[in-house]
């Protein structure tokens, strides 16, 4: 009860806070009458990330993949003020403008990784930082990963120099049916967690299907410890999330003076969901499992916007097409667990051909360095099975549908004039096993360039180590 | 009764050992060598005869042209639990680790190895033909002998059985025992009570000494040098501590595993003539002792002059060890990248080819092309080290091998998500 009271107080000292004037563009403005807004509109935590300064750039004489499909062969793109001016053929550059010969290279957006837990189970992989699931309880929709993310974590370098990742979801663990808030961050090392967050990003809702609930709950003697326990959970939350919006509306819609409902963090990201702000983001393997949420959704009155890691995915592609789902897959595991047995590297690609919105993700800080090769590969085996998929339509699953997935992709995750200039230029075909990153800009500004050492990252974390400094 | 015919079809279709002669294709030995245009490589009895250009195909060969296609050696996935579980997760199919068992050195992984694992079928449709296999320790820092196994279609899996020890001794050994100092006592104490057995002493448990009769019996090969030691370590300091084990047992054939801080001090390895298989792409700084890990660890270390093999611990093994062939062209693709060592495309499916083998003294058998060698042989549609590329045909021991799996059918049966005018169940 006392910790209600105190949530609550401070909520009411942010409201205090917001009356004062305008803190950031997605804090609600406070309503005549005093009255309380809806909890989980709030945004407590505002980014601070701010673009490092650029210079325009044009690449010449490049190969450009703009992240929607479209490809120009020997072309040019401008990038200025942290954005992406043109593209084309042809384009004109201002005087003095830093120009780049592309001959040979490739540009793309940058990647996007949908599924990343750097920051929150970090290198090393000690138990002291360790924070990525807060597995003590079946659901905790009230933690945010964003307060886990350690924002010295060497793998953002990696991720940048080697993968051309220029921004990333970072998700709670699975262990948990409803595993808690996501955060979306640029790769770019800040002094902290908010100084990564990607401006304006929605939140994610991080949930999990199948063998992790059900195995560390039921090992413990407690609910769940079956897949209907899972499901069975899941529902008696979300009917007091449902219980919880109602009040929350119905305090919002009374004109009469009354005292706000009692605050529940767990149940503010929960309604978050219900009201569309929040995007579910649901590890779920099996075919008949992600039907299962599917219907489960529809009861309660959210929308899944992704099933994660979903290795059979192709089996239901039209459902979730139908669904309006994304499938977020892996290009060729299978076999380290019983729910992912029937894994094929064909997964991609057979969405693809069902007009189903997939993409790529790495769920691993060493995938995370290589996702343009899975995607190759991915590819590759959708031509073997007589499903051709060009190199640019293959990008959509690098940058594009992830931007979708992530309620980013009016402001990054394609070459389109006035988006953020977050790009790579690849020293080759960037579906080679043989091309690296040679450059990736974010917003503009140069963070990674091969041919200087001092555009490469360093940690914190490595300063003074074996190795600092070092290529990776 | 059709899936049981099918099934003895399965089983009964590479029962021997063809002679051919595969012509046209560009060759990639596996030897270290670069890729050889329009050359041949002849099989018979189960053994390669020649490969590479200049080869004349003996008078009534069966050829087969391989135009526009490599011809290469079949990939030796360099540290795997291959064939003793069927999925890494499914705890009750996992024959690695035997945290209940008293014994550790003596366990003899081979009798596990199943030929029907899914991960079988499914990487030696990609090429991979022969893998080393090993178990995990358990709560020693013994795990027990290791095999070299083929992926064919029949049943008899083992190559060579109780192919080498391994021993943990950074700090995986440490928690097995509690530090390292206390894992170094442990392996003394193992490694004297061998070498008293060795001279002839009649094994009677010292009263100090805690290893069994079968633990102490299985490391006597390994202190005569006969059984290679494959120690895994991965800093700088912990590999040196390792090489100086041969103060101690001069006849000890140390294979280091791991080693991501080996770049550091690689002339030491190099000089010590001790072989690594390395984390292939490794560059995290995962653990304290890993904090110099870099990409270019395995092109610094062949510089050096240290013999490197590849393998998929620490990167990624969910996709299968057919992934290795991905590290090893990242290998050759960082070697364009301003600072970065790699290695050229011979030396890079050398890692994944013969290095895996002439780690465990086994290039003369197989890994190679070369003459004499087992005839495992892929043909693949493209550059082996290439995403895009596939094999279309794979021999082992010179026995033509299915390629179809698990995977294939369920793509077949997939391929088109809709139900038809029956459930899925009926197609295939």
């Amino acid at each position: 009860m006392s910790d209600k009271v105190a949530a609550l107080a401070a909520f009411l000292l942010l409201g205090a806070c917001t009356q004062s004037g305008p803190r950031s563009a997605s804090a609600t403005p406070p309503p005549s009458h005093e009255r309380v807004a809806e909890p989980w509109k709030a945004d407590p935590f505002p980014s601070t990330y701010h673009a490092y300064p650029g210079v325009p750039t044009l690449v010449t004489n490049v190969t450009i993949y703009d992240g929607e499909g479209g490809r120009i062969d020997g072309g040019q793109i401008l990038l200025a003020d942290g954005k992406v001016v043109a593209l084309g053929k042809n384009v004109s550059a201002p005087a003095g403008a830093a120009v780049i010969d592309g001959t040979g290279k490739w540009v793309t957006p940058g990647v996007i990784d949908v599924h990343s837990h750097l920051g929150d189970y970090p290198s090393p992989a000690v138990k002291a930082l360790s924070d990525g699931n807060e597995a003590t309880s079946p659901t905790t929709p009230e933690v945010w990963a964003e307060h886990s993310v350690w924002p010295q974590d060497p793998g953002f370098s990696r991720a940048l120099a080697n993968g051309g990742v220029t921004t990333m979801q970072i998700l709670p663990g699975s262990a948990n049916l409803m595993g808690g808030r996501s955060v979306v961050v640029k790769n770019v090392y800040a002094r902290t967690a908010q100084g990564m967050k990607f401006p304006g990003a929605p939140y994610g809702f991080k949930m999990a299907c199948g063998e992790n609930p059900k195995r560390v709950y039921g090992s413990k003697g407690r609910e769940p410890s079956t897949r209907m326990g899972n499901v069975a959970v899941d529902r008696m939350t979300w009917a007091r999330a449902v219980e919880y919006k109602r009040r929350w509306d119905k305090y919002e819609k009374d004109d009469k003076d009354g005292d706000p409902p009692a605050r529940d963090l767990a149940m503010d990201t929960l309604a978050g969901v219900l009201d569309g702000k929040i995007l579910v983001h649901n590890h779920c393997y099996r075919a008949d499992e992600m039907a299962n949420v599917i219907d489960m959704s529809k009861e309660f009155g959210y929308h899944v916007t992704a099933f994660h890691h979903g290795v059979e995915a192709y089996k239901i592609a039209d459902i979730l097409k139908a669904n309006d789902i994304c499938a977020v897959v892996w290009a060729d595991w299978y076999g380290f667990k019983m729910e992912s047995y029937d894994g094929i590297p064909e997964n991609l690609a057979i969405l693809q051909k069902t007009g189903t919105c997939a993409m790529i993700h790495s769920d691993d800080p060493n995938g995370i360095q290589r996702l343009n090769q899975e995607v190759a590969k991915a590819q590759a085996a959708g031509r073997r099975a007589g499903i051709i998929i060009p190199d640019e339509v293959a990008w959509t699953w690098l940058s594009y549908n992830p931007a979708r997935a992530l309620g980013i992709a009016d402001r990054t995750g394609s070459l389109k004039p006035g988006k953020m200039a977050d790009v790579v230029l690849w020293n080759g075909n960037p579906l080679s096993v043989y091309s690296r990153p040679d450059k990736v800009w974010i917003d503009g500004a140069l963070m990674y360039d091969a041919h200087d050492p001092k555009r490469r990252p360093v940690s914190d974390f490595e300063l003074g180590q074996p190795g600092e400094g070092d290529v990776k | 009764m059709r899936r049981i015919l099918a099934a003895v079809a399965l089983l009964a279709t590479p029962a021997f050992a063809e002679t051919i002669a595969i012509t046209g294709g560009t060759v990639a030995i596996g030897d270290g060598s670069q890729p050889i245009p329009n050359g041949v490589v002849v099989v018979r009895d189960g053994r390669v005869v020649a490969a590479g250009a200049n080869v004349a195909v003996p008078a009534g060969t069966r050829v087969i042209d391989a135009s526009g296609k490599w011809v290469a050696a079949g990939i030796v996935a360099g540290f795997t639990s291959e064939g003793i579980v069927d999925g890494e997760g499914i705890q009750e199919t996992y024959d690695g680790a035997a945290g209940k068992s008293p014994f550790n050195a003596a366990i003899d992984v081979s009798v596990a190895v199943s030929p029907t694992n899914q991960s079988i079928a499914v990487d030696r449709a990609w090429g991979v033909t022969r893998a080393v296999v090993s178990p995990e320790a358990g709560d020693s820092i013994f795990a027990g002998q290791g095999a070299v196994i083929d992926l064919g279609a029949d049943d008899a899996p083992v190559t060579k059985a109780r192919a080498f020890q391994y021993a943990e001794l950074g700090e995986d050994g440490a928690s097995k025992v509690g530090s390292r100092p206390a894992a170094y006592v442990v392996l003394h104490d193992a490694l004297a009570a061998a070498r008293q057995v060795s001279h002839g002493g009649d094994w009677g448990r010292d009263k100090d000494s805690l290893i069994t009769r079968a633990d102490a019996a299985a490391l006597v090969p390994v202190v005569e040098g006969r059984m290679p030691l494959v120690v895994h370590v991965e800093r700088a300091r912990d590999i040196l501590q390792v090489l100086s084990l041969k103060q101690d047992y001069p006849s000890l054939k140390l294979v280091l595993l791991g080693a991501a801080e080996g770049w550091m001090v690689a002339p030491k390895i190099a000089a010590a003539r001790v072989p690594v298989i390395a984390a292939a792409l490794a560059d995290l700084p995962e653990a304290f002792e890993r904090t110099a890990a870099t990409e270019s660890n395995v092109g610094r270390m062949e510089k050096a002059g240290v013999v490197v093999a590849i393998s998929s611990v620490d990167v990624s093994t969910e996709g299968g060890q057919r992934n290795l062939r991905q590290y090893a062209g990242n290998l050759v693709g960082i070697s364009h990248v301003p600072g970065m060592t790699g290695l050229d495309w011979g030396a890079a499916f050398a890692t994944v080819t013969s290095r895996p083998a002439a780690v465990l003294g086994l290039d003369n058998e197989l890994g190679s092309l070369r003459p004499g060698r087992r005839a495992d042989v892929v043909i693949w549609d493209g550059d082996p080290l290439e995403l895009a590329s596939a094999p279309v045909a794979v021999w082992i021991d010179g026995v033509a091998q299915p390629l179809t799996n698990r995977q294939t059918r369920l793509r077949d049966r997939y391929l088109n998500p809709q139900e038809g005018a029956l459930p899925k169940a009926y197609e295939r």
